[in-house]
Order: C-alpha cells, then structure tokens, then sequence
C-alpha cells in the first residue's frame, strides 16, 4: 500500500531544502497524513493507536518516576511511599503508571482478540503478527519486571515464583536461577537488575513497535469484511478520518483510565504489595498480576513443573503459529459462522482460565484447569485446522464498497455508504 | 444451523464437565472466618472527604494506645496539618516526643524534642527487640489499611469496580479491633500468650485486645466506645496510609468532567468529518 515514495508537496524553501536532505516530513505524511485505510473500520481498530498513547505515557510518568525512585531492596518500598506523600504529585504518577500497565493490557487483550476475530493474521500479515507475539511477551516481561520495583511482598514472592521457573530446566537450571537472581537467594542484586532491564525494555518495545508499524504500512490494515481494499472507493485518507476517530476513542478509553488511577487507584493490585517484602514470611496466596492469571492457570494445571513451564511459554508462543494453524482462506469472523462460536468460547475459557488463576490450586480448581487448559490448546491444534477444512463460509463481498452497500456500516464504523453505486 | 449446533453442544459439554468439577472445600477447620461488616465511612465514594474531627480523634487513640507498640514511621509532624492543627498545634504536639539525632559535633547521639519536620518515632529499637518484647514484631501503622483487605469473592469484586467500593482494609481493621473474644470457641486451641480474634485469619492474635470503653478521653463528646475508638483509628490509618486521597477524588472529577466534555466535541467531530467522505 506504501509505495514508498510520498506525495507531500513541500512548501516553504526550507521544507524543499531539507525534504532533498532528510525526508522525514514526506515520511511522516505519507505514513499518516495521506495513508489510506479501509473505509469500513470499526472502533475495534482504534486499539492501536490507543496502545501508542499508553506506551507514551507508561514512558512518561515512568522517567519521571524514576526521578524519584531508589533501586535498593532496604530503600526501594521507602522511596515509593516519599513518592506517595513528598512528591509533588507524585501519588498521580505513581497510580498512572502502576494503573497504566492494566490498562495497557485491557488494550492490548482487545487489540488482540480483534485481530483473531478478523483473521488480521492471514497472509499477508504474518510478519505484523508476530511482530505483535514478540511486543506481548515483551510487554509481560516489561510488566512482572515493574511489578517487583515497590519490592512489597507480592513483588518479592511473584518475583521468586516467576525466577523459580527456570529451575525445571534439566541440569543447569539452578544455575540459572542463581545467575539471574545474582545471588543465592532474591535480593538486592536481583532487584537492581530487574530495574535496569525494566528501564531498558520499553525502548525495545518501542523499537518493536516501529517495525510493527513499518509492517502494517506495508500490507496495509485487514478490516471487517476481511476483503483487501480493490480501488480508492474502498479507503479514505488516514487523517482526518482515523485521526479524528482514533482521538475519540483515546478519550473514551481514558474515561476508564482515569477511573481507575482517580476513584479505585488500589483496584488491580494487590493489598499484600504494601506490605515491604520479607523473605521469612510467604503469603498465604501468592497471586500475580490480573493480566498474567490465565497463563498462572495453565502452569498450575500440568503437575509435572518443566511440562507447566512449557505449557505456559507454549500457550503464548502458539499463538505466534497462528497463521498457519487457522487454515481458513477466509479472513473475517463474518463469513465463518462455525468460527465465530468458537472465537467466543475461546474467549469464554481464557477468561475461566483467569478465574482459575486467581484461586488457590486445589481440588475442583485443578480439574477444572486442566479441561480450559486442554480446551486452549485444542482451539490452536485441533479446532481451528479441522474448521478450516469443514466449515462452510458465507459468501464472501467483492469489495469493501459492495459490502457496506449490502450490509451497512459495521458496529462503530461511521460515515454514510459511499455513492459507488452508479458506477 | 446443524454445525452451530454441534459447537454450542461441544462448548456446552466442555463448560458442563467444568461446573460438575468437584467443588472446592474453603473450609479451614470449624473456625471460618467471617467478612468484616461494612461500616459507613466520610472518605468513601467519588466525593469523599475525611472528618477532621474523628482523624483527629483517630490521632489521639493512636497516640495514647498503638503507640506503644505501632510506629507510624512514614508520616512527619507537619502532616498533621492536613488534621486540621495549627502550625503551632503541629509544633506542641511534636515537641512532645524524644527524637534521636546526631552525631553532634563530639560525635555523639542525643536526644532532643522532636521538630515538625521529624516523623513519628517507633517505639522499638529493631525488629529482634520487638519480638522479644511483644511476641511478634508490631507492624508500622502507615500504610496498613492499604495493606490489609479481605477476599469479596464473585461476583462482589466486579461490583466494586463501578462502586468504588475500595474500604476493605479500614472495614477489616475495624473489625479486628470490635472482633475479640474472651474465650476461643470449644476445641480450638490458643497458643500461649495469643488472643482469639473472630476476623483474624486463624484467630491466634498476638496483639491483646487494645481498645475498652473509656479508655481513652474524647473531648468533644463523640461516646467513649471501643466500637467509637476502633472507628476513629481505622479513620485515621485510612488518612495515613493515602494522605492525599482528597486531592485524587478532587482532581479526578475535575479530570472526568473534562475528558467528558472533551469526548463529547470529538464524537461531534468525528461525526462531521466522516459525513464529508462523500
């Protein structure tokens, strides 16, 4: 869609002087001034955009944070609480930064299961996707790592279960273990590396993403219908028209936002993280993070613990193979009426499976684990390659325009349908 | 229609086995341990404020009875401001507390009255001290009704998201300090020097029942209660443990009302923009 060269006209002498010397205006009109986007887009799409604003502004509140904050297991929960009570707003940073990462999460979880709605995945845009499997696992890294920063007693313990997994590597993974924690227990040194590597990957994130984004303008955006735009009919300039929308819903989404870090700041997190760690004292539950409780689930689920460890990193890592485990030719959710239900159901488990995370590990809990366990990586291997071959899709639109004329706009796309119609 | 049958029944099947799942037991022994009752509190909901009169009340039983175990170590003297005390209030009441300093210029530590600048001083030396002294080691007061709470279970904690419910950890303190019991229930065995204590997870409390009625002086006519203490001091830890909570709520439907309106002219916008494709 890119075709690389820009249609920006520069205008003042000096824009035509440094437009011959470093074209980063062009660049930046044609990626998002004058880039075409489906006209038929719905508000699932303004994900994206909203998952920048977010990464900005975890940058932000963070440098800021950092400012403020002490790296050091006997100082680090004292320095939070000064950030707390001495710092100018330094309670507002705090809580937008700690609430941030949920809600880059509730971003992200949507931005996701839109795109396996839509089969956003399908060829051509395999590359995208798993450009996308690698910013997730970076964001969960990014995110445990934070976590362990207020070294509360959820930060302390989380920590420990966490590095504990590499323990189930046969041979060398007590090695491991004590080379990551730096030490032979979790403690200062492990703590000023968990800070210096979460300081350090928001930066490959942002790298990540601008490869993310250099691959979506180079396939262009799925939509709806799934059906590749065919002429100008079937997009509209990125600004206005997603501009404007995606602003909408930056707003909106920060309604939620700012209910959170304003009314209910302690929410999403954990009572126990305000009390300091101790390393002589276990919670009676140690649980993690809201945003990881599915994949806790799945570990918890296999009794074998380098089998759950594997099944953890597999169920994320499966998901960098779906393009080539949905063998439907058909892209959108629309037109697969089977696919569709079990997209839902999907969703359905994932969610039961954070349930289960949530609780402790035992008796009914367990089972239950294991079948949304077995289930989750059933959609992966089994369902979604037999529904390839069984499903009968509907008819799919010739082009976006018939599509809108024939079905209407799609749940939150705006505009009129367009006058393709005489033609 | 047959295949969408067939998924729901695969689904339904799956969803079934799950529900059939034996049922966890929660049960811990005989003794459960019952959720803290919910008490109305000034500070709750999304205009909250605190009652200077009972934070200050709350400071008084703090100071006269969980003192003598608890430190506050993270709120200063000059923070009682926000109590509603005049700088020269703030001054007296720091005055009246022993703060260790130095090294002066001999190289030695002294004692001298504490300044507002100073916090609230522990009333332990070390952590092995207290245990010695207390059997166990008492912990800080600041930021407790942070860092105590109860499990609300389903489907309360979805309920609470758009309540703004968010008292757990003063509701369960108050509990805790009304929830003693002078002799534990028929086979349940304290351990030596332990108090049986109804919310307490476990029961065995090392912390005696600190509050009794008319134990401590209130001056402005509010009743000499435990259950009026146990109020005033859970009050009081809310403030200390989020000093700033008025500033937020404030600040918040400031922002709300904002990001409303500015959302409205945008939806507005984007409206108008989208009719001229075309």
């Amino acid at each position: 869609m890119m075709s690389g060269h820009s249609t920006y006209q520069p205008q003042s002498a000096f824009m035509k002087w440094m437009e011959r010397r470093l074209p980063i205006a062009g660049l930046v009109y044609s990626s998002f001034v004058s880039y075409p986007t489906p006209r038929n887009l719905n508000y699932w799409w303004t994900f994206g955009g909203i998952l920048m604003f977010l990464l900005g502004a975890q940058l932000v509140t963070g440098i800021i944070l950092v400012m403020h904050y002490t790296p050091h297991a006997d100082m680090a929960f004292n320095s939070v609480e000064h950030i707390m009570r001495d710092v100018n707003y330094g309670w507002l940073l705090r809580y937008l930064h700690s609430n941030g990462a949920s809600m880059f999460f509730v971003a992200v979880y949507i931005h996701m299961a839109r795109g396996m709605y839509y089969g956003s995945y399908k060829e051509p845009r395999e590359v995208l996707w798993i450009l996308g499997v690698i910013l997730y696992l970076l964001m969960m890294a990014t995110g445990f790592l934070g976590y362990t920063l207020p070294w509360g007693q959820m930060s302390f313990w989380g920590a420990t279960v966490i590095t504990n997994f590499f323990s189930a590597i046969p041979l060398v993974g007590e090695s491991v273990v004590t080379w990551l924690w730096g030490g032979y227990s979790i403690g200062n040194p492990t703590l000023q590396r968990f800070f210096s590597l979460h300081y350090l990957l928001p930066f490959v994130i942002v790298g990540v993403v601008v490869l993310h984004v250099w691959a979506l303008h180079m396939v262009g955006q799925n939509n709806p219908t799934g059906v590749e735009p065919q002429s100008e009919k079937d997009t509209v300039a990125f600004t206005p028209y997603a501009t404007i929308k995606d602003g909408f819903m930056m707003v909106c989404f920060c309604l939620v936002y700012a209910w959170f870090v304003f009314y209910v700041p302690n929410y999403l997190g954990h009572a126990d993280n305000y009390i300091p760690a101790n390393p002589s004292v276990t919670p009676t539950h140690i649980v993690p993070e809201w945003y990881y409780l599915p994949f806790y689930a799945i570990l918890r689920a296999i009794p074998n613990k380098l089998l759950g460890v594997i099944a953890l990193f597999g169920s994320i890592g499966i998901l960098a193979f779906l393009p080539w485990l949905d063998t439907s030719r058909v892209r959108s959710a629309k037109y697969r009426p089977l696919f569709r239900q079990f997209f839902w159901i999907f969703i359905l488990v994932t969610v039961g499976l954070g349930w289960l995370g949530s609780k402790p590990a035992e008796g009914g809990y367990v089972l239950a684990s294991r079948i949304l366990t077995f289930y989750y990586f059933a959609h992966f291997i089994i369902i979604l390659p037999v529904l390839g071959w069984v499903e009968k899709t509907r008819p799919l639109p010739n082009s976006i325009s018939e599509a809108i004329l024939n079905e209407g706009l799609p749940l939150g796309a705006s505009g009129p349908a367009p006058t393709a119609t005489k033609n | 229609m047959a295949r969408s049958v067939l998924a729901l029944v695969l689904a339904g099947s799956l969803l079934g086995l799950v529900a059939a799942a034996p049922q966890p037991s929660f049960a811990a022994g005989e003794h459960e341990t019952p959720a803290p009752p919910r008490q109305k509190w000034s500070f709750s909901g999304p205009f909250g404020k605190f009652d200077r009169a009972q934070l200050q009340r709350g400071l008084k039983v703090y100071r006269e009875v969980c003192a003598v175990c608890h430190g506050l170590k993270y709120v200063a003297f000059r923070n009682l401001a926000d109590l509603g005390y005049s700088e020269a209030q703030v001054k007296a009441i720091a005055a009246e507390y022993k703060i260790k300093d130095g090294p002066n210029d001999q190289g030695e530590m002294f004692e001298r009255p504490g300044r507002p600048a100073d916090y609230f001083p522990t009333p332990w030396a070390n952590e092995n001290a207290a245990r010695v002294q207390y059997n166990g080691v008492p912990p800080d007061m600041s930021v407790l009704a942070k860092a105590r709470g109860y499990e609300r279970g389903f489907p309360w904690f979805i309920f609470d998201m758009f309540t703004q419910f968010q008292e757990h950890g003063v509701d369960y303190i108050h509990a805790l300090m009304v929830g003693y019991k002078e002799k534990p229930p028929a086979g349940f065995t304290l351990p030596q020097g332990a108090s049986y204590n109804e919310y307490f997870p476990g029961h065995a409390i090392a912390m005696p029942p600190p509050l009794s009625d008319k134990r401590v002086d209130y001056t402005d006519g509010s009743p000499a209660t435990t259950d009026q203490y146990a109020k005033d001091v859970s009050a009081f830890m809310m403030w200390a443990a989020e000093p700033h909570m008025e500033a937020r709520k404030r600040i918040g439907f400031q922002v709300m009302i904002f990001l409303l309106v500015f959302a409205g002219l945008l939806y507005f916008a984007t409206k108008k923009v989208w009719a001229d494709a075309h």
